[in-house]
């Protein structure tokens, strides 16, 4: 590196002379400072002296190469494209089997099944806690029936499936599991994902149900049970996408989700396994925010330093543990229920920022989602806005465009940096878990959410159609309206369901539920023959709520 | 004058509390008395918080969906208490149709998403019973 020499002008100082001070003479800046929606600041001009000690063998590297700061992949996705996976489900299992069979037609290549409210809390449509909220957020999955259903003529040997279940997340997959089996596929041969990532539930989104430490060993005996079963299912997607919304920053997002993600391995070396064993199956899901460069800067240094800490902190040997996948969804909080018609262009910019950041698979929102869940033709024009950037853009040709261009790697760098203290900080409170109990990560994130919304209100953030170029009139769009015959139809056909199967059977096998969950079998097993016995979710559930208890947080402001 | 007192909460199922924790913390900022329930209340105990902190106002949060089930629940049970002068609030996805249905069972402020804190306070303050300090 050339170091300053007295006398000397350095390019910068050079150019401060030389063009810019007379160009500053002439018109100020905008505003005083320049900082991105996260509120890091940001430099004029970015040049080679912005990345001293920067080494790109070191930091950078090829595609394809340690540490995949460039993409996992050689050839980027000049292979093969991004899978298109839109998240989506309402009201009753026919209703969304047939949104299922209308997005594949439109091209969709992935599901992505949303669950309603009760579904997630494990809570079956007919209990007092579900009143108002069945089918409304997402699909009524009550038992393998529901499932049955949803997946009717639509072959999950051809397809991955994508699940955003958490603390219910073993009781659905294994309804998965035997509806697979039901069709004839191979439980070695098929692919999807399940959420399973009760972590960031704590700290952002709020659908926890059991304690902290059971709900890990669920985690890990999903980890187990594939590892031997079914080899090729992401057993948990980490998820900072929630964390996002909840108000956290790009670098708050980027450090936590990753340190859960470092929490999980650990857990799992300590239940007994290798890491190579189940850590390439551990998949990681991010949040597309607006601010482009900075979110671009997250998902290369995500990469970086999931491959640094699994080979140097956990010593893993296979590459693959090293590869960190992930999926993106845009962001969901970015919407707005003013002009929505704006989210469009939102959500496309949002997206474009996701496949530059070489994102393994991508949800993009409708226009219409800060009113209501989507109708169908706002769901096909969130999917045509994929494959307009996947077709018509040109941004697919080369392998990581961006690379190399001196502000994205200097805010890549400054992304690992901060990330890495946020470890370091987390470390000493004992980890993850030990930090979530100290309440550490939630008042960071509501700190950040109530910064920014004064940044909102105080117009340093300024927001198209909410505080700028504000319209009096409200034009609005259709929306989807979810009436309330689902929840009717559901508890009916709980009530049926009930009535007709082999209760011994299903009693049975909630007894040897609960006897796994207070020793050391595999909850898996059991949960696979209760499901096969048609136990619902909730008696599922509530079987481990009567070994494990239900978890109650100290709520912080 | 005392303070404006308001309990915000969160009734159904969903965990989102951005909102929730936002607002509490606008308002307290705005010089009223924040009382926040935290998650999954039911609505009689969101009625039976609001009496016991003698609040003003009611801030309810959803984006469930469940507005519908909830919120006149909640407007029964505070009539059914007596406590007819107790300004709700609901703040949250809320459709068109629904924001009709929200006024016809005494819910006229419904502020959905975007809307500037300062409306809100504003909203509130011009709305609450107005409380003379009774030593």
């Amino acid at each position: 590196m050339k170091t300053a020499t007295p006398g000397v002008a350095t390019g910068a100082e050079r150019r401060e002379k030389e063009s810019l001070e007379p160009a500053l003479e002439k018109g100020g800046e905008r505003r005083s400072a320049f900082t991105t929606i996260s509120g890091r600041p940001i430099d004029r001009l970015y040049t080679r002296e912005s990345l001293a000690g920067w080494d790109p063998s070191r930091d950078l590297a090829d595609p394809g190469q340690f540490p995949y700061t460039r993409g996992i992949h050689p050839s980027g996705y000049r292979g093969k494209l991004w899978t298109m996976r839109q998240f989506s489900g309402f009201g009753t299992p026919e209703e969304t089997n047939l949104r299922y069979k209308h997005l594949l037609a439109a091209g969709g290549t992935g599901l992505s099944v949303a669950f309603d409210l009760p579904t997630l809390m494990g809570r079956d449509p007919d209990h007092e806690l579900s009143l108002g909220e069945v089918g409304k957020c997402g699909v009524s999955i009550a038992s393998l029936a529901d499932m049955e259903t949803l997946f009717q003529g639509i072959s999950l040997a051809d397809i991955t499936t994508s699940m955003t279940i958490n603390s219910p997340a073993s009781m659905l997959f294994a309804m998965y599991l035997v509806v697979a089996e039901q069709q004839g596929a191979d439980w070695r041969k098929i692919s999807g994902t399940i959420q399973n990532d009760i972590l960031k539930e704590f700290i952002a989104q709020k659908e926890y149900i059991y304690p902290p430490r059971p709900s890990m060993r669920l985690i890990t005996d999903v980890f187990g049970f594939c590892a031997d079963h079914v080899p090729k299912w992401n057993t948990i997607s980490v998820s900072g996408y929630h964390i996002r919304e909840a108000g956290a920053t790009a670098l708050q997002e980027l450090a936590f989700t990753l340190r859960d993600g470092v929490e999980y391995v650990q857990f799992g070396v300590d239940a007994g396994m290798d890491v190579d064993q189940f850590v390439p199956r551990i998949s990681f899901f991010f949040n597309a925010h607006s601010d482009f460069f900075e979110e671009l800067a997250k998902y290369r240094a995500a990469r970086k330093i999931w491959a640094h800490v699994m080979r140097d902190r956990f010593g893993a040997k296979d590459e693959r543990s090293w590869k960190l996948r992930f999926h993106t969804q845009t962001a969901g909080v970015s919407l707005t229920a003013q002009q929505p018609y704006n989210n469009v262009v939102r959500t496309a910019l949002q997206a474009l920022s996701a496949v530059l950041g070489g994102t393994q698979s991508l949800h993009t929102n409708s226009l219409d989602e800060a009113l209501a869940l989507p109708t169908a033709e706002a769901a096909t024009l969130a999917l045509r806005t994929q494959q307009i950037i996947a077709l018509e853009s040109g941004v697919t040709n080369a392998v990581d465009p961006l690379g190399g261009s001196f502000f994205v790697e200097k805010l890549t760098l400054d992304m690992e940096e901060g990330a890495l203290d946020y470890f370091e900080t987390i470390d000493r409170m004992g980890g993850m878990v030990a930090a979530i109990e100290n309440g550490f990560p939630q008042r960071e994130i509501a700190d950040s959410a109530y910064r920014f919304q004064q940044a909102v209100e105080r117009k340093e953030k300024l927001i198209v159609g909410v505080n700028e170029f504000v319209e009096a009139e409200d034009r609005g769009v259709p929306t989807l309206y979810i009436d309330e015959a689902a929840a009717g139809r559901q508890i009916d056909r709980l009530r049926v369901l009930r009535r007709d199967r082999d209760n011994g059977r299903v009693r049975r096998a909630l007894d040897d539920l609960k006897r796994a969950a207070e020793g050391t079998t595999n909850t898996m097993i059991p949960l696979i023959e209760a499901t096969r016995a048609y136990a619902t979710v909730g008696e599922m559930c509530d079987a481990l709520r009567e070994v494990w208890g239900e978890y109650e947080e100290r709520p912080v402001i | 004058m005392s303070k404006i007192r308001v309990v915000i909460a969160k009734p159904g199922l969903d965990g989102h509390d951005r909102g929730a924790k936002v607002i509490a913390r606008a308002l307290r900022d705005a010089g009223m008395e924040v009382i926040y329930t935290g998650l999954r209340q039911t609505p009689l105990q969101i009625v039976s918080a609001a009496i016991q902190e003698d609040a003003d106002v009611i801030g309810l949060s959803i984006l469930s969906g469940a507005h519908n089930h909830i919120c006149p629940e909640v407007m029964r049970l505070l009539k059914e208490k007596g406590l007819n002068d107790v300004l709700v609030v609901v703040g949250g996805i809320i459709p068109d149709l629904d924001v009709a249905r929200l006024a016809e069972v005494g819910i006229d402020g419904v502020f959905r998403p975007g809307t500037p804190m300062q409306e809100i306070i504003e909203y509130i303050s011009s709305h609450a019973r107005s409380r003379t300090e009774t030593v």
